[in-house]
């Protein structure tokens, strides 16, 4: 058939794959759920159904003496969440270091991405997106073991901090802390560089135009556009910290947050139903979070 | 009103690395003028305009407004407002938000500055669309946002930098006067940055234009047109025959390079023949290009004229060009 057919008045051949093709070109609901099926189906069986799996562990126990897990529905576990003060001060004391972590993040992470947007040129904003981007591409063990060299008693942070008269917090909540907010910085830092993107610098101009000092500006123009950005940044470093079990036990010295204790529940105490319960909280915590994030109305411009 | 100066440039050099944008510029601008600064892009008009406004530090030179010299001084300490190319409007706030603005950063209390930004939409006609927010709006109502939102907080002199060249022609023309009615009514100095020269001579007083960083010629919009100092103007402001040297000497006697306008071509009665190249009708006027000997000339008539319509392409006609009709050029 040449290409000219079509023009010249002839019909095109009615093949299998033509008749399907039209039938899916008229019906845009068909279309629509054959394209939507498989990613529905992948999500549906591996990440709700496991979802589902935790939730119900969370109602079984373990028989004390074979140490398998048996169906015997209670609600003893999610009691003792709130009862037990080991349960109730970790939980606390994981939320402390979460919010800390995001906090200082954000801090840190606004005026690396203002100078990546605003200031730098382009050559220099490649090499600072670079240095965000490289600690990503290195293990996160690595990562965590680096900073337990630094923070030791003969690291680089007690060598810097001595002369001044200080001392390394070591392998500590605080060192944890620190560790969480270095792998999480990146994180952060993006998606208020991508909100700064967006805002024209001409908007800043007009805000200095009409009369506003640099600060108003920062806070009545930046700040209500990209704060969708910074709660993006602010979830990830949030959620992150709530789950992290390993940066806690590289160096955080004996300190346990929410993540190892889940892990010491499956490993070594071999409690699946309880570490099921445990692992409930950071997701009611983070539920509680986007809730409260969604009342404020900053992600309706998302 | 008192001819004072609004605007004093003296000596405004402007360097981006190697390229000069600005080369020792010299400005004076008149209290309650309508002054454009007109010229081709990269002229370095839009960099004047910036440094008047304090967006840019100017590498050399001094800037006065009313005397009171601003040359390093911040946006929000200089008593001009900006107009913006592409408007600038706030997203996150609606219309009259964004008109409060100024008043809200000079802490104007929220009952008066509602009145005062409510006034100023309605003088760019736009009071009824004081709750949408910026993007539900058209490219001529975000303008007059942009306008109403400078205006608010009164300005000595407004700046603005080719606010029409985002709108199409009819919603142009229709701002233009709406411009020039503004600007007599407020009575401040207006400072207009502009590529379009049609723009630039309907609603001027006096006109500055740019070439490479420098001034080529300031006047009023007749001066430039009938009196243009240099084969750059001449071009740049309406339609010019220029001849120099050989042309200048073979068609009227004289050594020095002129100009003179199309309508100013007379066609039929007397003088020297030439061939028709293209006859082109613009509405008002037909635009004929004549060859004489060898010389290309460009004259306009007048649609109504009965013999101007008969001429075709490739036919001969009589052409005159009258001695005193003749500018003299650098």
């Amino acid at each position: 058939m040449t290409k000219n057919s079509a023009v010249a008045g002839e019909d095109f051949p009615s093949t299998p794959a033509r008749r399907i093709s039209s039938y899916l070109y008229k019906n845009a609901k068909v279309r629509l759920r054959l394209l939507i099926a498989a990613p529905v189906f992948w999500l549906g069986l591996v990440y709700i159904a496991a979802l589902v799996m935790l939730l119900i562990t969370a109602f079984w126990t373990v028989d004390e003496f074979t140490g398998n897990t048996k169906v015997n529905w209670n609600i003893d576990n999610i009691v003792s969440l709130f009862t037990d003060p080991l349960y109730t001060k970790v939980t606390l004391r994981t939320i402390g270091i979460a919010l800390a972590v995001t906090v200082v993040d954000i801090l840190l992470a606004l005026p690396i991405a203002f100078f990546m947007s605003k200031v730098a040129g382009p050559k220099l904003r490649n090499i600072l997106a670079i240095s965000v981007l490289l600690p990503l591409w290195a293990s996160y063990l690595v990562k965590a073991y680096a900073w337990r060299s630094v923070l030791s008693n003969t690291g680089v942070l007690e060598w810097i901090l001595k002369p001044l008269g200080l001392q390394t917090p070591g392998y500590s909540l605080f060192g944890a802390a620190i560790t969480l907010g270095y792998m999480w910085l990146p994180y952060v830092i993006l998606p208020i560089y991508g909100g700064l993107e967006k805002v024209p610098s001409n908007l800043l101009e007009a805000s200095s135009d009409l009369g506003a000092k640099t600060f108003t500006t920062v806070r009545k123009v930046i700040f209500p556009i990209i704060l969708p950005s910074i709660i993006a940044g602010s979830i990830f470093a949030f959620s992150l910290t709530l789950g992290d079990y390993i940066t806690i036990n590289i160096v955080g010295g004996p300190n346990q947050m929410l993540g190892n204790l889940i892990y010491t529940n499956v490993g070594t105490a071999n409690n699946l139903p309880m570490a099921a319960a445990l692992a409930l909280i950071p997701i009611g915590i983070m539920f509680a979070y986007l809730g409260a994030v969604k009342r404020t109305g900053a992600l309706n411009n998302l | 009103m008192r001819s004072k100066l609004a605007i004093s440039i003296r000596n405004l050099t402007k360097k981006f690395g190697e390229f000069t944008a600005v080369d020792n510029l010299n400005l004076e601008i008149k209290s309650g003028e309508f002054f454009s600064m007109l010229g081709p892009s990269g002229s370095g008009k839009t960099t004047v305009l910036r440094m008047i406004a304090g967006f840019e530090l100017p590498t050399n030179g001094e800037i006065f407004l009313y005397d009171e010299e601003v040359t390093t001084k911040a946006p929000f300490d200089r008593d001009v407002n900006t107009v913006f190319q592409d408007y600038a409007l706030f997203p996150h706030l609606n219309v009259v938000e964004n008109v409060e603005y100024g008043l809200r950063v000079r802490k104007v209390g929220k009952a008066e500055r509602r009145i005062r930004a409510m006034a100023a939409l309605e003088k760019v006609h736009l009071a009824d669309f004081s709750e949408r927010k910026p993007s539900q709006l058209s490219g001529g109502q975000r303008q007059r946002v942009a306008l109403a939102r400078a205006i608010v907080v009164q300005p000595k002199i407004l700046l603005l930098d080719e606010p029409l060249g985002a709108l199409d022609l009819k919603l142009r023309e229709k701002m233009q006067i709406e411009l020039k009615e503004l600007q007599r009514e407020l009575g401040i100095t207006f400072i207009f940055v502009t590529h379009d020269q049609d723009e630039a001579l309907t609603l001027s007083d006096r006109i500055a234009i740019f070439n490479n960083g420098k001034i080529e010629q300031i006047g009023t919009p007749q001066d430039l047109y009938q009196r243009p100092a240099t084969e750059f103007v001449a071009r740049f402001v309406g339609t010019a025959n220029v001849f120099d040297g050989e042309a200048a000497q073979a068609l009227f006697g004289t050594s020095s390079k002129v100009m003179i306008r199309p309508e100013q071509v007379e066609l039929g009665s007397k003088g020297s023949q030439a061939t028709i190249v293209e006859t082109i009708y613009l509405g008002s006027t037909f635009r004929f290009i004549l060859d004489l000997n060898g010389h290309q000339i460009i004259a306009e008539v007048s649609a109504s004229d009965d013999q101007a319509k008969t001429y075709r392409r490739g036919a001969t006609v009589k052409v005159n060009m009258s001695k005193t009709d003749l500018v003299k050029l650098d």
